[in-house]
């Protein structure tokens, strides 16, 4: 069963390419399959352990979070610069995944994934691998438009950053479940001599 | 030698180490790119070189994590210092969160609050080893959050076996570690000594005993990959620094490194300072 559903969501093996606007729809969702590349030009908001907590605490943020994408990261901002962008660890907000999901963000950029979170995200949400440490690359494509939440300092703080063809990024996990970071794990030749032993 | 000195050293290892790295690991992850099969990963690996690229023909960090302050120090013990050494590299911390910049990362451990400068009780942190010479040798040795969250210790049973242990945590955490990692492995000692033997590990990297290979061959053999994709790199060095422990004692640590395996050094002395 899981066969079948596997070969719907590869399209035979096949990697799309796709260059998103925000804010994204159902229907952008929808067409990416875990192992498409995509580029996302628009408006993104960096959320990290204080900002999800935050949300959680106050029921609100100060920005939409309809069609959203929040981008696990803590830049290093300068004069109103972005310096250095990279992703952080992704599963330290799992967590909170269902939170802003059920608000409307319909896709997590980070780095390490969240599989703990899969079932948050199907039908609704993806997440995308940026490749992690590489803040000076992603900076070349990320413009400071605004702050929130300013008193938790630089990492912690809700930026509102501008996007232009930033990318490429990896769907490395998407709405129909498909999760590459347990694909990788499950494939490791340690794991299948586990499972003969 | 004068506190001036190694306020501009600690400023100039601190700028290299998060802007360049070290020919010998980007020589490492080149080759790893060369190597890899998976085309996700090596997409990953091409990304990484880029960004160092782009990193160093900017002067910008390498990456947003600036990590926390930390330097190991070779103090020649003929060396005469009659000056706050802790205060002077404090100081090389501060002004270069200006100047390189920094992100400040340094946060009291339970109220949370950012001290602004990546200074605070305990930073920046210095390793100290006593050397021959009148001279100090200061490395930077930036340390993100990301490799660093993912370490592990367990005081094991000395029936136990310890690269089991290393392997099947290695297993487990690689992935969030920002692979291709760099894994430092302290075997022995005492709770903290093999932590920090861990930790010295990675500063003494890359390591060449024949141990050391079959490790590094197994835990790619776990096709985490970079950024835990999948792929042949998972690790790009291992490196095993042991001390005696007790006769009941089985201490082993694991420290992780991200393939951002940031140093630089400089040397200090009486007539001023060096790049090293």
């Amino acid at each position: 069963m899981l066969g079948q559903q596997e070969r719907f969501c590869n399209r035979g093996g096949e990697r799309m390419e796709h260059r998103l606007k925000t804010p994204l729809s159902k229907e952008d969702v929808a067409s990416l399959r875990a192992g498409d590349l995509v580029w996302i030009t628009g408006t993104i908001y960096t959320a990290r352990d204080e900002v999800h907590a935050h949300h959680r605490s106050c029921g609100n943020l100060p920005v939409d979070l309809e069609g959203a994408v929040l981008y696990h990261c803590g830049p290093l901002i300068k004069d109103g610069l972005v310096i250095s962008a990279g992703p952080t660890t992704s599963s330290r907000v799992a967590r909170y995944t269902k939170d802003v999901v059920d608000r409307g963000v319909r896709a997590m950029i980070g780095k390490g994934g969240i599989s703990e979170a899969v079932e948050d995200l199907r039908g609704k949400a993806v997440y995308l691998a940026y490749p992690g440490g590489c803040g000076a690359l992603a900076a070349k494509t990320l413009q400071v438009k605004g702050i929130h939440l300013e008193d938790l300092g630089m990492a912690e703080a809700l930026w509102v950053l501008e996007a232009k063809d930033f990318g490429p990024m990896i769907v490395a996990i998407d709405s129909f479940g498909k999760d590459l970071y347990e694909e990788a794990k499950r494939s490791s030749k340690r794991a299948k001599g586990n499972a003969i032993a | 030698m004068r506190s001036k000195d190694v306020t501009e050293a600690a400023i100039d290892v601190l700028r290299r180490a998060e802007t360049t790295l070290p020919s010998w690991v980007v020589e490492r992850i080149r080759d790893a790119a060369s190597l890899e099969t998976n085309p996700v990963a090596r997409s990953q690996l091409d990304a990484i070189l880029e960004n160092i690229t782009v990193a160093k023909e900017g002067k910008i960090p390498i990456c947003q994590d600036t990590g926390l302050a930390i330097f190991h120090l070779e103090v020649g013990r003929n060396s005469h210092i009659d000056f706050d050494l802790k205060e002077a590299i404090a100081e090389g911390v501060r002004l270069a969160t200006e100047t390189v910049p920094l992100r400040p990362n340094a946060v009291d451990p339970l109220t949370r609050k950012n001290t602004g400068d990546n200074t605070g009780p305990g930073m920046p942190d210095l390793i100290l080893d006593l050397v021959e010479g009148d001279h100090i040798r200061i490395t930077a040795f930036p340390k993100g959050a990301g490799s660093e969250n993912m370490g592990f210790l367990g005081m094991l049973n000395p029936a136990d076996d310890p690269f089991e242990f290393v392997l099947n945590g290695v297993a487990e955490r690689a992935a969030k570690a920002c692979p291709p990692v760099f894994v430092g492995v302290g075997i022995g000692g005492t709770f903290d000594l093999a932590a920090r033997l861990a930790k010295k590990a990675l500063l003494k990297m890359p390591g060449t005993s024949a141990q050391e290979a079959e490790l590094l061959a197994q835990i790619n053999d776990l096709g985490v990959g970079p950024m835990g994709l999948g792929g042949d790199t998972t690790a790009l060095g291992v490196r095993i620094e042991m001390a005696s422990c007790h006769t009941a004692s089985l201490p082993v640590a694991v420290n992780f490194q991200c393939w951002a395996n940031r140093s630089a050094s400089a040397i200090v002395g009486g007539n001023g300072w060096n790049i090293d």
